[in-house]
């Protein structure tokens, strides 16, 4: 394996791992926030349980997301040097200021895991939601700093300098908001739909439904108020996109020719020799409203940007295509949801829509992921959009291709452990929580 | 402001020694305890360090974000010429950190332990040892920025004889200051004298690797005996290490605890201080003579300023918790 190639590689994958733990860490808090302050104003047990076993997940992914993050800010460095040379004073704000939210995040988290009994229950309650705000707030913060690589902004770049720096202005970048916005989004209705989808298959196993039908409700609302609104901030996003990154939206979309009005394809082959796409349905006029917001509007195709410049268009429209698939999907189940729920149905009896829910436990992090894919692969062969290329950031170390091959196998056996943890620890609700069901 | 972020780095990177450090150690020791212990010093070591390792481990990352914010020079050297230490630091640090919460949280407790116990003791061993190597790489003056073979570039860095003499150094250090903090932690009086037995032995073993990063210096001809015993600070700072050491002993044999671990933590402050306070700033030292400092390479003005103040609103916000957290798991419940 050529060393490049690995380091993006090794880079893509601890990225792609670390985002699963983070968000997981980012959402669950606030639903053991909901189902403690429903214990606390109910005294129903089983709402004190629930919070209990889900405090535990949450341990198992803190420590993991902790570790796997602090991989990465070392791996800035040991993969891309030359980038961080340049590029870690001006986006690190956003980095310190996580450092903050992080560090407030892990003691807020010792005193919630530890403070059963120990502390007043309203302050208890009070450090698991600051566990949650400053979870979402380092979320937040890293997302600028990945803005930053898409639409750099805080310095001048005269003849190869970076001069006139102001960090300030770096994290405040243009892309910030919607990239922001959207991954919030991205992390509630992914967790919402893994969690609320484990619970409705305990359900329907029968397994102590008293305790997982709470369970399944606290995330399944969560998760379909996400899912409802992330085609909005999809569609925020995209115009953003299609202002500042031309070359990405055409990749996203495999535009090769410059059109007016522009159509939007749903799926299809990507032939990256011929430049051309078969077998995808077209649909008129939607791209130029989508990127622009007029159904007339010119978008700029790859023909109008150097060869040399153009990311690799196959894989970014193919993630493109399966995150707004699944965005499409899980916004319908949303609806459903919302309409059951509005008819006022008991739930248990739905066993069609449990099921729904137990088979949209993966699509969640799928988008994610691919939406990952499409925003970074859409950046190449930019690290930093229009001023550094990603080869020229790459670090001179050969034989990173055996790093790459040892942290695969980690992040393989971590993954193996986590999910075996956790099947273990949903067995064991009954055998842990088994108090006969005092309401249902 | 330069010298806010420089004290917060310092502060930082001599708080992961300490805490992160007994952290290690406390696998360490369970490393050399004998099987029929284990599971009684595995209990008082859960019970010391469960609520707070996730906050002593935040300690490493601020360090890693001062520098690559702050001294993105440094920071960039040390990741291409430290590479494979680092790399297998944080394969450590990964190991037993997942291994030490999945141990905790496995809800079936079987076979699936003694693997976790296992991963925990070796990974504590590796990952302290390797960050011992690093810090005695930092400074052996082995790193040659203009190395065109690979052995020179990446390798002789930091397999030496004196980086590696720091990095038992390190390791009996962690399980020293471990062994001293798990003492106060148990009320149990078998307990206590284990604890003790392990801190003693630790100490003797940190005095003879001691000794030897004296030794391996002198043969990579690495002027410390000069630094430490040249400059005043260096010296006052050895002389009171030593002092207390004795005090140490004494107050080991009389099994008094909350001094014991302040004198311990003192202790290894002083001989980090020791041993950096004579070429501070200089954060590296190069092969051809050269070092790399940390007054030198700070990044710009103004992202100097703002990491400054970034970190200044960070402490006032994060202090206190952090010092109530300790109190408050501090007391035992009899
Ligand atoms: C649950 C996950 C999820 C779902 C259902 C969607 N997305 Fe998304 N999308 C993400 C999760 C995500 C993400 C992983 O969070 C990304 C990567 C970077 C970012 O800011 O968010 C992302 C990026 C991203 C980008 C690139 C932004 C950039 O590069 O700055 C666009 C244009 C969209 N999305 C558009 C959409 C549209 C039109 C959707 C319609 C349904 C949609 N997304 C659903
Ligand atoms: C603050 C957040 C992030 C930063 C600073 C960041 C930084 C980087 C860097 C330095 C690279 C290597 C250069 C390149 O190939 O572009 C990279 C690549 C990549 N990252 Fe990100 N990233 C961030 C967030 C994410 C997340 C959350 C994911 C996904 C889950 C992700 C997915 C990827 C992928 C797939 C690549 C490989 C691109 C390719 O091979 O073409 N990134 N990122
Ligand atoms: C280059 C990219 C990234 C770096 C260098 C990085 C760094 C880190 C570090 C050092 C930690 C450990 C903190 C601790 O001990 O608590 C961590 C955890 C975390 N990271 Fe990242 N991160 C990156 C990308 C992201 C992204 C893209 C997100 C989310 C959107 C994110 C969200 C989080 C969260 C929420 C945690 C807390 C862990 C938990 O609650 O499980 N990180 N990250």
């Amino acid at each position: 394996m050529d060393d490049f190639i690995a380091a993006r590689s090794q880079m893509a994958l601890s990225l792609g791992f670390h985002i699963i733990f983070s968000c997981i860490g980012m959402v669950m808090p606030f639903f053991m926030a909901v189902s403690h302050y429903k214990w606390l104003k109910t005294n129903d047990e089983v709402y004190k349980n629930l919070t209990k076993a889900w405090s535990k997940g949450v341990a198992i992914f803190f420590a993991t997301g902790a570790v796997s993050g602090t991989m990465l800010s070392f791996e800035l460095g040991l993969l891309w040097p030359k980038f961080m040379d340049h590029a870690g004073p001006i986006f690190g704000m956003p980095f310190s200021l996580e450092g903050t939210a992080f560090f407030i995040e892990a003691i807020a988290l010792g005193f919630f895991l530890y403070g059963w009994n120990k502390l007043n229950k309203w302050f208890h309650w009070f450090t698991g939601m600051v566990v949650g705000v400053s979870g979402l707030a380092s979320g937040i913060l890293v997302v600028a700093a990945n803005a930053w690589m898409n639409s750099p902004a805080g310095f001048d770049f005269v003849n190869g300098q970076y001069l006139n720096i102001d960090p300030i202005q770096a994290m405040f970048n243009k892309a910030w908001f919607s990239q922001a916005l959207h991954m919030c989004l991205a992390a509630f209705t992914a967790t919402g739909f893994a969690v609320a989808g484990v619970h409705a298959l305990m359900i329907l196993r029968n397994r102590n439904a008293a305790f997982h039908l709470k369970a399944f409700k606290i995330a399944a609302i969560f998760a379909c108020i996400g899912a409802l609104l992330q085609p909005l901030s999809g569609d925020i996003s995209a115009k953003d996109v299609a202002k500042r990154q031309p070359a990405k939206l055409a990749a996203m979309e495999a535009l090769y020719k410059t059109e007016k009005p522009a159509p939007l394809l749903i799926g299809g082959i990507v032939n990256e020799k011929d430049k051309t796409v078969k077998g995808a349905i077209k649909i008129p006029g939607a791209l130029s409203f989508l990127a622009h917001g007029d159904f007339k509007a010119e978008v700029k195709g790859l023909d109008q940007i150097p060869e040399n410049e153009h990311p690799p268009v196959a894989i970014t429209h193919y993630a493109f295509q399966i995150m707004v698939g699944i965005g499409t999907l899980l916004l319908l189940v949303a609806l459903i949801y919302f309409f059951i729920l509005f008819k006022k149905k008991p739930l248990t009896e739905k066993r069609w829509l449990l099921k729904l829910f137990v088979f949209a436990i993966p699509l969640g992090y799928l988008a994610l992921e691919a939406g990952w894919v499409v925003t970074e692969v859409g950046r190449q062969p930019w690290i930093i959009y229009g001023i550094m290329r990603t080869k020229d950031a790459v670090t001179p170390m050969p034989g990173i291709a055996y790093s790459f091959y040892i942290f695969s196998a980690i992040y393989v056996s971590l993954s193996i452990i986590v999910t075996f943890l956790l099947y273990r620890q949903i067995k064991m609700v009954p055998v842990l929580y088994n108090k006969p069901a005092t309401n249902n | 402001m330069e010298y806010v972020v420089i004290t917060f780095l310092c502060m930082a990177i001599l708080l992961y020694f300490l805490l992160g450090g007994a952290d290690f150690g406390a696998g360490i020791i369970e490393l050399f305890t004998s099987t029929k212990n284990r599971s009684r010093t595995r209990k008082t070591m859960y019970q010391a360090i469960g609520p707070v390792w996730e906050a002593n481990h935040m300690w490493l990352i601020i360090a890693i974000v001062i520098l690559f914010v702050g001294f993105p020079h440094i920071y960039t050297t040390m990741s291409v010429y430290l590479h494979i230490p680092l790399a297998i630091m944080l394969i450590g640090i990964i190991a037993r950190g997942t291994a030490f919460v999945f141990r905790h949280y496995d809800a079936v407790k079987d076979d699936m332990q003694w693997l976790y116990n296992r991963i925990f003791r070796y990974s504590s061993f590796v990952t302290a040892l390797f960050l011992g190597i690093i810090a005695g790489s930092l400074i052996s003056g082995h790193i040659d920025i203009q190395a065109t073979d690979f052995y020179t570039a990446y390798i002789s860095g930091w397999l030496n004889w004196f980086s590696i003499a720091v990095g038992f150094f390190t390791v009996a250090l962690c399980g020293f200051l471990a062994a001293i903090y798990l003492i106060g932690e148990t009320n149990e009086y078998h307990d206590k004298r284990r604890f003790i037995k392990k801190a003693e032995f630790m100490n003797i073993a940190a005095v003879v690797f001691g000794a030897m990063v004296f030794i391996a210096a002198q043969r990579d001809k690495i002027p410390l005996i000069d630094w430490v015993f040249k400059s005043n600070v260096g010296l006052s700072a050895i002389v009171l290490a030593s002092l207390s050491l004795v005090l140490l002993w004494y107050l080991l044999i009389k099994g008094k605890t909350k001094v014991l671990r302040i004198l311990a933590g003192f202790q290894v402050t002083m001989i980090l201080l020791a041993i950096s306070y004579a070429h501070f700033p200089n954060f590296i030292r190069l092969k051809s003579g050269n070092a790399i400092s940390l007054l030198e390479t700070a990044g710009p003005e103004k992202t100097i300023y703002s990491l400054g103040l970034a970190l200044l609103l960070g402490s006032v916000l994060i202090l206190p918790f952090l010092g109530y957290l300790f109190y408050k798991f501090q007391k035992k419940e009899e």
